[in-house]
């Protein structure tokens, strides 16, 4: 599936998020969405999602409008991993990741053996096969992230939209998560995801979008959407920058006042 | 350990059928108790083979014009309250939605009690049942748009608290200004919720309206589950909000609306049967929606049937009954949300 957002425009209670984005996602690649916090990160992936409708521009799926592929066929190709992670009964994990095969099922049908497959791959792949009979209040806030992550790929979509998916992660399981996202692509998936940490972005995605107030700062190649002049400005921030087993790996060393913020 | 068979519990849909299969027998066994239970002497061998065979005798008439329709409505406006609490439980994504603490039966107790005074009731036999819908269908519209704005489970009380307080001073307002004071105290014990004295015309005339009611709540039950996850997801799955919401709205409307408009207000039903049922669906909204309205109509007619072998006269209201359980009920649970927060 290829998604194309060109010049997209959105605000919320008056307020402008998004103006003038133009993004081509396709499938096979790894897209890390990056920026400071308010910069629209959410906003932009629910308007590729189309849960939010843009004030303005096109958006395209495989070039047709939402409207005319369905909502339920969007459904089956896109998958969404809300930020967050609510979950508002106490379910079984099993249960939780079933809801990622609603797309696929008629009304009032059982679960067929193709989403049982889904399902099972899905809870292997995110690592909470062994959690499939625990509700979810009785895990901790990393694990329910996983099962969360795991209901997203019971979708078996094209594309994979997910907000902030390392949120609670231990370090070992943020490095199993993106490397799973990066298998997901691999496979032939389409990944978009939104990330805080710099060093991962760069590492594991294919490529990096970075948001700043709204607009498109950078899109490219991590090494070059990771330029300390991209960084001062989006973030405010000075990074350190180091080499480990020749991958490039870059820290937030200290705040740099931006000259923009004092003239708002 | 094979994990096709960890991953979803296969015998949790074989557990939910037998379930239901249980509730619906309690029901046919409950239904039968109620019909059984009542003041006058009655043999039912013999009223039913009069009844079957058009012989209008006493017997044939004590269960055609009493116990059936006492018994049916019963079950019906149970099975509703249930139902209608899980489905509003689900939608609202909170466990203390309940169409009576929402202020939904109080507003559509309200709109029976216009049309009582305005002289539509005479008018035609609909008119009570379709102001109760009204007014039931305003409070759900009302408390929807406050808790559309990502409110809270405090706002979402706090509105039912407004809607019941303005909904209890119009109707008070009403029975001030009632021509007669024998009047006003027919709508007062009309007010408690009871069963007793009800006859079929008024199981016909709420039956459809509470199908239809049944029918949209029901067909909410797999968009409820992916609720679960929170609007976005749901959406995400592919589900159309505003026409779950219509659907879910304008079913515990009708089917609430048409329970108060003949029986008054009988509260905590949709609160306490969730409650107690939800463990047994593994949490599931939508599984819950006809178990629910299974218990519902279960705890209605054992209510029903207690209050009539008490030794109380004049014999307690039903609403009266079902409150004094409820209540302590939703000091538990609150004190129990309260130790999980």
């Amino acid at each position: 599936m290829q998604i194309e957002a060109r010049d997209i425009a959105v605000s919320l209670s008056g307020k402008p998020v998004l103006r003038g984005i133009d993004l081509s996602l396709r499938a096979g690649e790894m897209v890390g969405l990056i920026g400071p916090n308010g910069a629209g990160k959410t906003t932009l992936l629910r308007v590729l999602a189309d849960l939010l409708p843009a004030d303005a521009g096109s958006l395209r799926y495989d070039g047709l409008i939402a409207k005319a592929l369905g909502r339920r066929t969007l459904a089956q190709r896109i998958a969404f991993l809300a930020q967050g992670g609510t979950v508002h009964w106490q379910l079984r994990a099993g249960a939780v990741v079933a809801l990622g095969r609603l797309p696929h099922r008629r009304p009032f049908a059982d679960l067929g053996p193709s989403d049982h497959a889904a399902i099972t791959r899905a809870m292997a792949a995110a690592d909470v096969s062994a959690f499939a009979g625990r509700t979810l209040d009785s895990l901790s806030g990393g694990e329910r992230m996983r099962v969360l992550l795991a209901r997203a790929l019971a979708v078996e979509a094209q594309m994979l939209l997910a907000d902030e998916p390392l949120a609670g992660l231990d370090p070992l399981h943020q490095l199993e998560a993106m490397a799973l996202l990066r298998r997901t692509a691999r496979a032939g998936a389409g990944v978009v995801v939104v990330l805080h940490d710099l060093s991962l972005a760069g590492r594991f995605c294919d490529r990096l979008v970075l948001l700043d107030q709204g607009r498109v700062l950078a899109d490219g190649t991590p090494g070059a959407v990771l330029e300390d002049a991209n960084l001062a400005r989006a973030f405010g921030v000075e990074v350190a920058r180091g080499e480990h087993h020749g991958q490039p790996y870059v820290l937030p060393w200290r705040p740099i006042r931006r000259e923009d913020e004092t003239a708002s | 350990m094979n994990p096709a068979t960890t991953a979803i519990p296969a015998e949790s849909r074989s557990r939910y059928r037998f379930l239901v299969a249980l509730l619906t027998a309690l029901l046919l066994a409950m239904t039968a108790l109620s019909v059984a239970v009542g003041y006058a002497e009655l043999d039912l061998g013999a009223a039913f083979s009069d009844w079957l065979a058009g012989r209008a005798t006493l017997p044939a008439l004590v269960l055609v014009e009493l116990r059936l329709p006492r018994a049916l409505l019963g079950a019906l406006v149970g099975f509703s309250l249930g139902l209608a609490g899980a489905a509003m439980q689900g939608l609202l994504r909170n466990p203390l939605a309940e169409p009576g603490l929402l202020g939904i039966s109080s507003a559509a107790a309200f709109g029976a009690v216009v049309v009582f005074y305005s002289g539509f009731a005479g008018a035609f036999l609909l008119a009570l049942p379709l102001g109760g819908i009204a007014g039931a269908m305003l409070a759900t519209l009302l408390l929807y748009a406050l808790n559309g704005r990502g409110a809270g489970t405090m706002a979402l009380i706090l509105a039912g608290v407004a809607i019941n307080s303005f909904a209890g001073a119009m109707t008070s307002l009403a029975l001030n200004l009632a021509p007669n004071p024998y009047a006003a105290l027919e709508i007062v014990f009309w007010l408690m919720g009871s069963l007793a004295d009800r006859s079929m015309a008024h199981v016909w005339l709420v039956l459809p309206l509470m199908l239809l009611g049944w029918a949209l709540l029901l067909s909410s039950a797999t968009a409820l589950d992916g609720l679960t996850l929170g609007e976005d997801t749901a959406r995400s799955l592919g589900f159309d909000l505003g026409w779950l919401r219509a659907r879910l709205i304008g079913g515990a409307a009708l089917a609430v609306g048409a329970s108060v408009a003949v029986t008054g207000a009988i509260g905590f039903v949709g609160l306490v049967v969730p409650h107690l049922l939800r463990p047994l669906v593994g949490h599931r909204p939508g599984r819950l929606l006809l178990v629910s309205g299974l218990g519902g109509a279960i705890l209605t007619l054992a209510a029903d049937t207690a209050l009539r072998l008490m030794p109380i006269r004049p014999e307690l209201k039903l609403g009266v009954v079902t409150a004094l359980i409820g209540a302590p009920f939703l000091f538990s649970l609150i004190q129990r949300m309260r130790r999980a927060a």
